[in-house]
């Protein structure tokens, strides 16, 4: 009875994202009605400048805050060791409501807070600029990256945190033993221990930003990344090229997510 | 320097009243020893007793609250564990995961040291080699560390420390982690290791057979204090006090008064009334009449008869009734209720016809000579 029960939840969670691989593969252009077996629609979304236009936006958006966020959520994680008592309380509480937040929350409070800041900073610039037509700061780029940034940061600080708590102290103590100063010691043994859980870091927030809609929706002023565009194409209609679009990206998050995996689960291995 | 050397050139290790307090708790409390150039020192007691804090003080792990500590001569006070010539083998041997056995000896060599001068890759290779068929383990320098036995693993770190030829060889409880058998034979190997390459080595267990083994000194340990610093033998012939007679070996002790004494021993009347002479112990303290103390006797130094057939020329002979009896191979171990003096452990060799047949409930006749026990303070 489990059994069934099991295997029906597994049906309504998979079946629609099957059906949309399938469709992807179909040769007629209705989204309901297969017609045939074909890479056609693939092709078609391949030679589409809007949606290539978008993918770029998307994978450098996704590219640049996951290396932000790597590097600034592993200085924050190993900053932290040398906190303790309440603080670090303090801290730790601060990162999981980070990740725990709606991303819709995020959007709005990103774009209320981008927007107030750009009001004051512009009107700051417009008053010392010297020339006729001052730069303003505006939402795009710059702001999507910002508040990706700013998420995939606490999901960096956690995975490398508990790597980090997971490594063994005597082997800092076996480097220092061995004549390595501090600065030899972080290179060649802390570094490397800490390294699956910083690269499993950086595969997950490339993901959650390549696939993220609602925080970008909010805060990507008139750029447009994959997941804008195929909100925006969506309304126009489901085409085949749409799921073509959705299995390549499934596709392509998916091989990232199990790469972090193995590595998490690689660095859980014990050593001895 | 040279002139700072020859003064103190006997002793690789010094310490002088160092202290190391964690808060409250003084974990090393004033200690002050020596130890000789090139031999084997081990460092015994139970945990707590401030052994490993005082390894953790020569690795430069810790810093001493007060005092002074030398290594071969030179201060290393505020000297930081990467800049001193010491190398440890870890209690878990604390071996790099990420990489093969040979990166992990070669990692000291690889290191830049000031005044030393870079190592050719060659020379690397070379001594880790020569490093590795020391510890008997050529071939597996491309291994890595998951894929090696517990006694493998021993000895990679036993390699990786020595191949820097440190003036001091730090091993903390290197052999707790290993069964029985395999510890007897590192246990030999260990001892023939120094001896072949006669660095100092300083051993923390709290495994007093392992220590009685290897070591040509030991200090005895105890809240942070070296009770008694001596030589296997001294320890157990002349332990300063009850402590040291409880942890070397094994004894039997009769607690009383001091109801008289001489410069060479003393009488002790027990709370049962019996009054047991011993002279005291060469390394122990004089004690004066009224002072508390015990009567301590080896298993070995006390001997059991019928009591039909008692031996001529004991200083005491208490009738008893044996509880137990240990068979042990070569020798007994003999459980036995005594009149006057509670449970006693007596040892006696196969070779002592005179306990053989003797079973559980059958009353014995117990006794010693005077000069076989030791009149030791309490502590």
């Amino acid at each position: 009875m489990l059994r069934g029960y099991a295997a029906f939840v597994y049906l309504f969670l998979y079946a629609p994202i099957a059906l949309i691989v399938l469709f992807s593969f179909n040769s007629g252009n209705n989204a309901s009605d297969f017609q045939g077996f074909a890479f056609s629609w693939y092709v078609k979304a391949a030679n589409n400048k809007l949606m290539l236009g978008a993918l770029k936006n998307s994978l450098v958006v996704a590219a640049t805050s996951a290396t932000l966020a790597t590097v600034m959520g592993t200085m924050a994680a190993l900053a932290l060791q040398g906190v303790r008592g309440p603080l670090r309380t303090i801290f730790d509480g601060l990162t999981y409501v980070a990740i725990m937040v709606p991303g819709i929350v995020i959007g709005i409070a990103t774009l209320i807070a981008l927007v107030t800041t750009f009001d004051a900073a512009n009107a700051l610039i417009a008053g010392i600029w010297p020339g006729e037509a001052p730069p303003k700061l505006g939402l795009g780029y710059g702001s999507i990256i910002a508040a990706h940034t700013l998420f995939a940061m606490a999901l960096v600080i956690v995975i490398v945190r508990a790597r980090i708590a997971g490594m063994d102290r005597s082997l800092i103590e076996a480097s220092a033993d061995l004549y390595a100063d501090p600065v030899a010691t972080f290179r060649q043994v802390t570094l490397p221990q800490l390294m699956p859980g910083i690269v499993a870091g950086f595969l997950l927030s490339f993901t959650f930003s390549f696939d993220d809609f609602v925080i970008a929706f909010f805060v990507a002023g008139s750029q447009q990344t994959l997941p804008i565009y195929v909100f925006s194409s969506i309304r126009r209609g489901v085409t085949p090229e749409i799921n073509a679009i959705g299995t390549a990206v499934m596709l392509f998050s998916l091989t990232a997510l199990i790469t972090a995996q193995v590595l998490l689960r690689r660095g859980r291995k014990p050593a001895g | 320097m040279a002139a700072a050397a020859a003064e103190t050139g006997s002793f690789d290790v010094e310490f002088r009243s160092v202290a190391r307090y964690f808060g409250e708790v003084r974990a090393v409390d004033d200690v002050s020893f020596a130890l000789k150039r090139g031999s084997f020192h081990s460092f015994l007691g139970p945990s707590g007793c401030g052994k490993t804090t005082s390894l953790r003080l020569i690795a430069g792990f810790e810093q001493p609250s007060a005092g002074s500590i030398e290594i071969a001569g030179q201060s290393v006070v505020g000297v930081p564990a990467y800049r001193r010539p010491v190398n440890m083998v870890f209690q878990h041997y604390a071996l790099f995961p990420h990489m093969d056995v040979a990166a992990n000896v070669g990692y000291g060599l690889r290191q830049r040291v000031p005044g030393r001068p870079r190592l050719a890759q060659g020379e690397i290779d070379r001594r880790v080699a020569e490093a590795l068929e020391l510890v008997r383990l050529p071939q597996l320098a491309r291994r890595r560390i998951w894929e090696l036995s517990g006694g493998q693993q021993q000895r990679v770190a036993l390699a990786r420390a020595l191949v820097n030829r440190p003036t001091v060889l730090l091993l903390d409880e290197p052999l707790a982690a290993l069964d029985r058998k395999l510890r007897r034979e590192m246990q030999i190997e260990l001892q023939n290791l120094q001896r072949e390459v006669g660095i100092t080595f300083v051993l923390v267990t709290h495994d007093q057979e392992e220590a009685l083994s290897m070591s040509d000194t030991i200090g005895i340990m105890k809240d942070g204090k070296v009770v008694q610093l001596g030589s296997p033998e001294e320890l157990y012939d002349a332990p300063v006090n009850r402590y040291v007679a409880d942890f070397v070996g094994e004894s039997n002790f009769f607690a009383g008064q001091v109801a008289g004494s001489d410069n060479t021993g003393g009488t002790l009347v027990t709370a049962s009334g019996l009054t047991l002479k011993a002279p005291f112990s060469r390394l122990g303290a004089r004690l004066k009449t009224g002072d508390r103390a015990v009567i301590a006797l080896r298993p070995e130094a006390i001997g059991l008869w019928r009591p039909t057939s008692p031996p001529a020329g004991l200083d005491v002979a208490r009738p008893a009734r044996l509880t137990n009896r240990i068979y042990l191979g070569d020798h007994s171990e003999f459980q036995v209720e005594a009149e006057g003096l509670g449970p006693v452990l007596v040892r006696l060799p196969k070779s002592a016809t005179h306990a053989q047949g003797l079973e559980p409930g059958d009353q014995v006749l117990l006794g010693w000579q005077h000069e076989r026990a030791l009149m030791l303070a309490e502590s």
